[in-house]
């Protein structure tokens, strides 16, 4: 096991391709040298399938991955621009379906939008795809000025022959350079000579998120489209016993109530309101099934008793013997964390749109991965991949949510739309509904225990984690293949890959005994990081303090290993002013991390007024990405990193009742406003190298641990479980 | 009923209790006004009724009749970005977007009253929701725009 797995193996891509193959497809499979050109919507001539231009000279980029917010369309548009080397100011996006794609052999690669891989692991096939394409553009105007191509340049869209003087642009010569083989041997630019890539370029999709266009998948419009309010059962593993429809079935609006699936029924009506107003007054008696009694402190005391549990998968082994070293120890230090069930509550509900016709079914709607969405419509609606498509649209907030689950909003929009074929029917889930019925950030609880020598040295340390799998659950294949192991469950103090353990302590033991309630988990932004940072990290400044040192030295001293996870540590402590003591009544923390191939600090200064009111005033935040493609879109994830990791930290949990969650809205799962938010500072330090590292992601689990550690700074008491709101203590 | 939206008058036939965001969207078809929370948490729903920011979610449609009704639609005049438009888009403030309508709303009504807002007038007016966490971007583009002529 060299890295995290990438999730090659999942049943669902098992599904596309095999369905892409059994269904004989070959449309639109473009022939080199042939007569025929695949197009753009447009009928622009595509160059290679990153690119089409139009005889205009509008280049047309084409992307597959999820734009939810992230900047990642935008990122992947430059690195495309830079190679084909075209005016930026003239660049719109085009999103092929995952049915284009399947019907050509998964031309566009990796729909997937998650764990931070949008530009990390599509850099070099896209930005080749925009390289091959100024080189067919460039040999297009060389044949037709029977020139060698070597003697032409390309800038801005224009191919120039410097010693003829003449010029052309790439949409006068676009029809000829489709019609062009593709090179093989594609030299890439050095990233020290990028124009385009690497700048702090402005998003290309806010004019229309400033006037109110931007197309959501809530805002679809279509003729005679119909809306359904859905409620699936509301204790996980429940089912419909009875509805009784007839209730309802006068009551405005109202057009069909139907069943969906074993455990969900919609009303469908004229407008979602009246869809909703009526499922509201729908009488419907649910079987709760085996999990109706369950509460969060029975899942509480199964995730304690795996804190001392003899079998547990092993993450990280180091060293010696991590009991002997312990039991050595001049100090023994112990802790037990613990982290709760978080929704994603992504501003936008979950939604989809779905029209049958005879044969066909297509859905429309948000998600950060179409070919999964793709694979699900096929396995709703019984169809081949020819009948079926996918059509993502702008998503209202992501964060792992609109991934791939089972049994999710995307099936139920299929089943829904199923019995009345012809009509469009946008399904739209109620903010209760997405509250209840969440994929959420999974519970973990995690006893630590280290030994220090007579000096405060760290000699031991062993890291139990009890709790929950997301892969058991999502990924059950990944699990089996690993004998039982999630191995994603280590996310930050791995043994190695993306998401390894910065630290080099000389007896380590990092082990997980997996404890799965009922309730689905799911990758919620950052995923396992989260609470790994709030452990790990916190415990660093415990053991520090138990050895009378200081945190950042303490640190230090284990990063020795770690050049880039020190430097970014340095930088924060550095800019922070760590050596020079802080203003009167604000105290100090900071946390470092790698996940997603990215290493990560911050550091803040907070104060505490009467015990329990934090007020965040300053974070310093580091990152080193490796490659930095947009700096000012990373800047605005970086801060934005800090709303949502310190909203999880303050105020959310999801907690179980009768099997159910008790959270219905934001005033019982509260998120960060403008006021409480600190002032962030970045600092972005890609320090290059073979592997880019992700963005979206590793800087929200440095916001949690950074405050608890000046939190205990501020007050003496170490708070070692989320949300904060349990100890009464406030976010001013 | 008779609604007044941006200028345009509509005739909306519904139940009088539907709330204002509903209609704007489902029977105008205006949908730039987002859902996020129906109850008032949020602010995704943001509108001015007669010049002053509502949460449109939680407030029935039989109250907004005869009322002068802005939605992010209408805010800018003509092709003229309004001035918090304007700085949104200078300083290139939305990440996903969707909170952002109701957000430029409640920024627009700040400004109405107090053109120049300190920082804790923003922190005092403006209790919009934003997953993404735009609000650092926000409260730049607040003075930016304080700081425009238009």
């Amino acid at each position: 096991m060299t890295a995290m797995p990438k999730f090659t193996l999942s049943r669902r891509k098992f599904l596309v391709s095999t369905a892409a193959v059994g269904g004989g497809l070959a449309l639109g499979l473009r022939l080199p040298f042939g007569p025929e050109v695949a197009r753009a919507a447009d009928g622009s001539p595509e160059i290679t399938v990153w690119v089409a231009i139009n005889p205009d000279n509008t280049t047309i980029i084409r992307a597959v991955r999820a734009e939810m917010g992230q900047g990642t369309i935008t990122g992947l548009a430059q690195l495309i621009a830079e190679e084909l080397d075209c005016d930026w100011n003239k660049v719109t996006i085009e999103y092929p379906t995952p049915g284009q794609s399947v019907a050509r052999k998964r031309a566009w690669g990796e729909f997937s939008t998650g764990g931070s891989r949008g530009v990390r692991q599509s850099h070099e096939y896209v930005r080749k795809g925009g390289a091959a394409a100024r080189m067919m553009l460039v040999q297009a105007a060389a044949n037709e000025w029977k020139v060698p191509a070597s003697e032409c340049t390309a800038a801005n869209s224009v191919i120039t022959h410097k010693a003829s003087g003449r010029k052309a642009t790439y949409g006068k010569v676009a029809e000829a350079a489709a019609r062009l083989d593709q090179p093989k041997d594609v030299p890439l630019k050095d990233p020290k000579t990028w124009k385009i890539a690497g700048k702090p370029l402005k998003r290309l999709d806010t004019a229309k998120k400033v006037n109110g266009t931007m197309e959501y998948g809530m805002d679809l419009k279509m003729p005679g489209m119909l809306n359904a309010a859905v409620k699936d059962c509301p204790v996980f593993g429940g089912k419909v016993k009875s509805f009784d429809a007839a209730r309802i079935s006068g009551m405005r609006g109202v057009k069909k109530v139907v069943q969906v699936g074993d455990s969900g029924v919609a009303v469908i009506a004229d407008t979602w309101w009246n869809a909703k107003t009526a499922l509201e007054q729908l009488p419907v008696v649910w079987d709760e099934g085996p999990n109706a009694k369950v509460s969060s402190a029975d899942i509480a005391e199964v995730l304690k008793e795996g804190l001392d549990a003899e079998q547990a998968f092993v993450g990280n082994k180091a060293g010696g013997d991590v009991k002997a070293a312990l039991a050595g120890a001049a100090k023994k230090v112990e802790a037990v964390y613990s982290y709760p069930y978080q929704n994603h509550a992504c501003m936008e509900p979950m939604n989809a749109t779905v029209r049958w016709t005879a044969d066909r079914c297509e859905m429309w709607g948000p998600t950060q991965n179409g070919e999964g969405a793709f694979a699900q419509v096929l396995e709703a609606s019984g169809l081949p991949a020819d009948k079926v498509d996918v059509h993502n649209v702008m998503l209202g907030g992501g964060f792992g949510r609109r991934g791939t689950y089972p049994n999710d909003y995307v099936t139920q929009a299929v089943l829904i739309g199923k019995p009345i074929p012809g009509t469009a029917v946008k399904m739209i889930w109620s903010r209760e509904e997405d509250m209840a019925h969440g994929r959420y950030h999974p519970v973990m609880q995690c006893k630590l225990s280290g030994g220090l020598d007579a000096s405060g040295n760290l000699t031991g340390l062993h890291m139990r984690l009890s709790g929950q799998s997301i892969l058991a659950a999502v990924r059950p294949e990944v699990v089996q293949a690993q004998k039982g192991r999630d191995p994603l469950t280590f996310q930050g103090v791995f043994e190695s890959g993306e998401h390894s353990l910065t630290y080099t302590v000389p007896n380590l033991l990092v082990d997980h005994a997996m404890r799965n309630p009922h309730v689905p988990p799911g990758f919620w932004r950052g995923v396992n990081i989260n609470q790994n940072a709030v452990f790990i990290e916190s415990f660093m400044d415990e053991l520090a303090e138990a050895g009378g040192q200081d945190p950042l030295e303490f640190r230090r001293k284990l990063l020795g290993n770690s050049p880039r996870a020190l430097g970014v540590l340095n930088a924060v402590a550095e800019k922070i002013g760590w050596s020079k003591p802080a203003p009167a009544g604000v105290y100090r923390g900071l946390a470092q991390m790698k996940a997603f191939d990215s290493f990560v600090a911050a550091a803040c200064e907070i104060s505490v007024k009467d015990g329990n009111k934090v007020k965040v005033h300053r974070i310093v935040a580091a990152t080193d990405p490796g490659y930095a493609v947009n700096p000012a879109q990373i800047e605005r994830q970086v801060a934005g990193s800090f709303v949502y990791g310190l909203s999880a930290l303050f105020f959310q949990e999801c907690t179980v009742k009768d099997g159910r969650i008790e959270q219905t809205n934001f005033h019982n799962y509260n998120s960060m406003r403008i006021a409480q938010m600190p002032k962030v500072e970045t600092i972005l330090m890609p320090t290059g190298g073979p592997v880019w590292g992700g963005i979206g992601e590793p800087t929200i689990c440095v916001a949690a641990p950074a405050v608890l550690n000046a939190y205990a700074k501020a007050t003496g008491k170490r708070i070692r479980s989320v949300p904060l709101k349990n100890h009464g203590i406030e976010l001013v | 009923m008779r609604l007044n939206i941006n200028g345009k008058n509509h005739e909306v036939d519904v139940d009088p209790t539907t709330p204002l965001l509903w209609v704007i969207r489902e029977q105008v078809g205006l949908t730039g006004t987002k859902y996020g929370c129906g109850v008032a948490q949020c602010g995704a729903c943001t509108v001015h009724l007669n010049g002053l920011p509502v949460r449109s979610c939680s407030v029935p449609v039989s109250v907004a009749g005869g009322a002068k009704i802005t939605t992010i639609e209408g805010l800018s005049s003509g092709k003229t970005l309004h001035k918090v438009q304007k700085a949104w888009l200078d300083h290139d403030v939305p990440q996903c977007g969707y909170c952002q309508s109701g957000m430029i709303m409640a920024v627009a009504a700040l400004l109405k009253t107090n053109p120049k807002p300190t920082d804790a007038d923003i922190d005092a007016a403006i209790t919009n929701i934003c997953r993404c966490g735009t609000f650092q971007q926000v409260r730049e583009a607040i003075h930016m725009a304080a700081k425009a002529t238009a």
